[in-house]
């Protein structure tokens, strides 16, 4: 059932003809995110450059119980952006200004569709700091960051999305516009409500202003890099490591495999021959940084590690940082489909998590990548497969089955990052609880009676 | 860097033929998105590498039908392939691009008879042997030098044309008055000691609008020591058929080359003509179904080199003395040398190797400059906002000197720094070279 051509007229007068598009050729584009096996065409993708659009596209929808998806730059991975049958995909990638830059406040006001880098660069030019870096942090919008809570390679000392908003602007399903939040530093007035709409994934409103903390930027950093010929080693490494009583803003790791794919995709020289990598940064003042980083190098030493580089300058750093976020396409060198997951466990269970996951991928004869913000217990275990392959699939999708219940079983979490969407529905009551499922579904209600925003993510 | 592996074979000349592994390559990450220049002006999915590839691919599943909108789609593309450069997935845009191109030339969707000849006469006839493009250039250069020029541009004529048309009387090339053959010795011996011998491809656009960098070409190479073949008769390398799909005359062309430069008997063949240079180190999979060239080709592609790259692999040579006045120059990377070969460092190492030239760094340098073949006559209106802001840029620098390496970014480039009033000078970074080996000699010789 396609759109009615009344509906298409309005939603034209709404949004400006050239905002309005239904060509084929204009919605096959839009039919999928970043994730895999997830395919559905729209029934029109809206541009919206003003909120008030936005407000009066809503009502619209809402009268006429027309399903609407917001999209950012739609890179997610868990299917949040992916359309549902006859709706309208709301793209919000054309609200891209930032809006004020307060260096006293240190706060910076932002439309939804900024690039996440862009952002980054405006807190730089006047020496401040947005420290959440998603790998996808070029192309992603700072709507989608807070709609999917994102994280990034300085999650673990810096925190994620959640940290750094101060305020929201929300166009509700209504049509009705609200503001929560303030450039102060402390703030208890009513419910904590913004918090309610972080990591909401586009179903409790669409988010048109976001108020962002920034911090100092630090004085100081140093990148290292250390080889393993033993997961287990690198994993205990970064037990150690926090034991130590040293929080490093990055403590990533990468798998063999996946050195290998970044490494013919970057040429930067990795070390190839080791079952374990991990990227280090330490930052704050110089003298606290070499202090850390000596602790470092220490444990990694202490810990069997065959190679042990620091990057000689910030460029080199850089590089390193950059090579790292791209992980994840990289490793869609080796096979056509790539299809990643997001656990994330106590600390303390990561190198039984790591090998378990590898004994699973074994048992079903698949071929894997594993890499991930170790220092957060946050694992992407990848599988390099072919979604033709239907039988294959379906092994991948019993291993996924294993990987989620045994993550549950130890306290952890079927998704550190990359919210639930479409993706990982099945397994939210099994990780969560009916009674807390339910609770959420009850607001969702009240927020969205008419089940008009992203219908179908995260639960039915 | 290897050069991209393409594997065009006639059963395959089109998307569903295509191996569906390439297809599929494309995992929708989006990373390349901020790096395709058409999806940062219009940020439509559909404008993008992301959103072609899933256009390319729904007609390879049967699910889309080549029509109109998708042929727009695939001329609005600048083929820049700067997405490669972007994708860590390896995604191989450059055969996806032009297995879509042939697609829409089967289809029949963009058929006119006007369409069908102006095709006719530049790629079945034109672009096929130099002499026919020597032609062209001798009537341009009589328009321009015979006061016609200037008669039609005041007669008002013009402002009655489309505007494609007054757009391109703007390009109108100033042809050089004398062509390669008339330059250049078909055998030109090196300076010193023999190291190398090489052969010199003078190229179409190349060789009637800027035969002087051919001459260029040729004198820095005998400096470094190489014997350099250029026979007065050449063919065009086919890289304006194979990028529209005609494949059958790219493949002709190729052998014709194959058969004019043995590749046996040069240690390397040189281009100076980035998106010349990008389409002749293929061959070997242009002509992967004829036995009888196909070893040859594989030895043609290796020894293809551009001519940054081949100068830098066997020297760079210091050139001792001084230039004149102390100049800054601006590198403006062509996007089938960044991009389409990889080369990025050495054209940089050879300006820095030129006395008194001072090398400043130009914001985005490997941003396309919207000149991409024909495209600044097929898309004015998006080659021209890529132009005003590489203006922009250059004007940031303050460089007295533009240097870039292929024929067709000099000339938009240069129209577009005239456009500005901007007295900044285009030139190919070997002419520099050239120059300064010229005023080495010249002082040595006055000593
Ligand atoms: C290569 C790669 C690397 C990645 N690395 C990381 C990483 O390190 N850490 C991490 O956390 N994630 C990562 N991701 C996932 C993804 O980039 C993030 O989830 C990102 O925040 C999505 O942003 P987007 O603009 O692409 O949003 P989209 O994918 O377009 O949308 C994501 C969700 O947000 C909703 N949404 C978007 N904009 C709005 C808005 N204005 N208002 C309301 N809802 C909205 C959508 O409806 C959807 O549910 C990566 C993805 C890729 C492809
Ligand atoms: S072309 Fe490459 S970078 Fe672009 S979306 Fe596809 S896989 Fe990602
Ligand atoms: S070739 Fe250039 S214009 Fe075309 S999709 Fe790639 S980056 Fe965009």
């Amino acid at each position: 059932m396609a759109i009615s051509s009344e509906i298409i007229e309005q939603l034209k007068s709404i949004c400006g003809p050239e905002n309005v598009l239904t060509e084929k050729e204009d919605l096959i584009p839009y039919s999928f995110d970043g994730t895999a096996e997830i395919k559905q065409l729209p029934g029109c993708v809206l541009y919206a450059s003003i909120v008030e659009v936005i407000q009066e596209v809503l009502k619209f929808a809402n009268e006429k119980h027309c399903p609407v998806v917001t999209r950012g730059s739609g890179t997610g991975l868990s299917g949040g952006s992916v359309p549902v049958e006859d709706c309208w995909v709301l793209c919000t990638v054309r609200m891209d200004k930032i809006l004020e830059v307060d260096a006293d406040n240190m706060t910076l006001m932002t439309e939804p569709g900024v690039t996440t880098l862009k952002i980054s660069e405006a807190a730089e030019k006047v020496g401040l700091f947005y420290p959440p870096d998603p790998g996808s942090m070029k192309i992603s919008t700072i709507g989608g960051n807070v709609a999917e809570n994102s994280g990034g390679l300085r999650g673990l000392k810096y925190g994620v999305t959640r940290n750094y908003i101060m305020g929201l602007e929300l166009v509700l399903a209504s049509g009705k516009r609200c503001w929560y939040g303030n450039k102060c530093v402390k703030d208890v007035a009513g419910y904590s409500m913004k918090d309610v709409f972080i990591g909401s994934e586009g179903t409790l409103g669409v988010i048109t202003k976001v108020l962002l903390k920034l911090i100092p930027m630090p004085a100081a950093k140093k990148t290292m890099v250390a080889g393993f010929s033993k997961m287990d080693q690198a994993a205990e490494a970064v037990t150690a490591i926090i034991a130590a009583k040293v929080i490093p803003c990055t403590l990533e790791f990468l798998d063999r495999m996946t050195i290998q794919c970044v490494e013919d995709f970057t040429h930067i020289g990795l070390p190839l021959d080791c079952d374990a990598l991990l990227l280090m940064e330490t930052d704050g003042h110089a003298a606290v940084v070499a202090e850390e980083a000596e602790v470092m190098e220490r444990i990694c030493h202490d810990h069997g590690c065959t190679e042990f580089r620091i990057a000689g300058n910030s460029e080199e750093a850089l590089k390193l940082a950059s090579a790292r976020r791209t992980a994840f396409s990289a490793l869609a060198r080796v096979s056509p489909t790539t299809i990643l997951e997001d656990v994330t466990v106590p600390r303390t269970e990561l190198a039984s998590m790591v090998r378990f996951i590898q004994e699973v991928a074994e048992r079903y004869k698949l071929k894997i990548g594993i890499f991930g913000h170790m220092g957060d217990g946050n694992l992407h275990p990848t599988f390099l497969t072919d979604e033709r392959n239907k039988e294959e699939i379906h092994r991948v999708h019993q291993a996924f089955e294993e990987i989620f219940t045994e993550t549950i079983r130890i306290g952890g979490t079927i998704t550190g990052e990359h919210g639930i969407g479409l993706a990982k529905k099945d397994y939210l009551v099994q990780a969560m609880g009916d009674v807390s499922v339910e609770v959420m579904r009850k607001l969702r209600t009240v927020l969205d009676p008419n089940n008009i925003l992203n219908p179908g993510k995260i639960f039915d | 860097m290897q050069p991209i592996p393409l594997s065009i074979t006639p059963a395959a000349s089109h998307l569903k033929g295509l191996d569906y592994s390439v297809v599929q390559q494309c995992m929708h990450c989006g990373l390349c998105l901020p790096t395709c220049p058409t999806y940062d002006d219009t940020k439509l999915e559909r404008n993008s590498p992301r959103g072609r590839i899933s256009l390319m691919r729904a007609i390879a599943d049967g699910k889309l039908d080549p029509g109109k909108v998708f042929a727009e789609e695939m001329s609005f593309c600048l083929g820049c392939l700067a997405c490669m450069t972007s994708c860590p997935a390896g995604v191989n845009y450059a055969e996806l691009f032009e297995h879509a191109r042939a697609e829409v030339e089967e289809s029949g969707v963009m058929k006119s008879p006007f369409r069908k000849l102006i095709r006719f006469v530049t790629m079945g006839w034109l672009f096929q042997d130099l002499r026919r493009m020597q032609w062209l250039g001798r009537l341009i250069r009589f328009y321009r030098n015979s006061g016609l020029l200037s008669l039609v541009q005041q007669s008002g004529i013009l402002k009655m044309l489309p505007q494609r048309l007054q757009y391109l009387e703007k390009l109108t090339p100033v042809i050089q008055p004398a062509f390669s053959n008339e330059l250049i010795e078909p055998v030109s011996p090196a300076v010193g000691e023999k190291r190398y011998r090489v052969a010199m491809l003078t190229g179409c656009a190349q060789d009637i609008i800027f035969s002087d960098v051919n001459r260029d070409t040729v004198e820095v190479l005998q400096e470094y020591g190489c014997e350099v073949i250029t026979p007065a008769s050449q063919f065009c390398c086919g890289s304006l058929h194979g990028h529209n799909g005609e494949w059958e005359q790219a493949k002709d062309l190729a052998r014709k080359q194959i058969d004019l430069f043995p590749p046996a008997a040069f240690d390397a063949i040189i281009s100076n003509a980035a998106g010349c240079g990008s389409h002749l180190k293929h061959y070997s999979s242009l002509l992967s179904d004829d036995p009888e060239y196909l070893e040859r080709a594989r030895e043609w592609d290796r020894k293809l080199k551009d001519i940054h790259e081949w100068l830098v692999e066997i020297g760079p040579l210091e050139i001792d003395g001084e230039a004149a006045a102390e100049m800054t120059v601006g590198y403006h990377e062509a996007c089938h040398l960044c991009h389409g070969q990889k080369i990025t460092s050495q054209p940089r190492t050879l300006l820095k190797s030129v006395p008194n030239l001072k090398l400043v760094e130009i914001p985005e340098s490997n941003w396309c400059c919207g000149s991409a073949g024909v495209y600044n006559v097929t898309q004015p209106e998006m080659a021209t906002k890529l132009l005003k802001r590489k203006i922009g840029h250059i004007r940031e620098t303050g460089a007295d000197i533009l240097a870039t390496g292929n024929p067709g970014c000099m000339l938009h480039i240069q129209n577009g720094l005239n456009q500005a009033e901007m007295p900044i000078k285009v030139v190919h970074p070997i002419s520099l070279l050239a120059q300064a080996f010229r005023e080495r000699n010249s002082s040595k010789n006055d000593k």
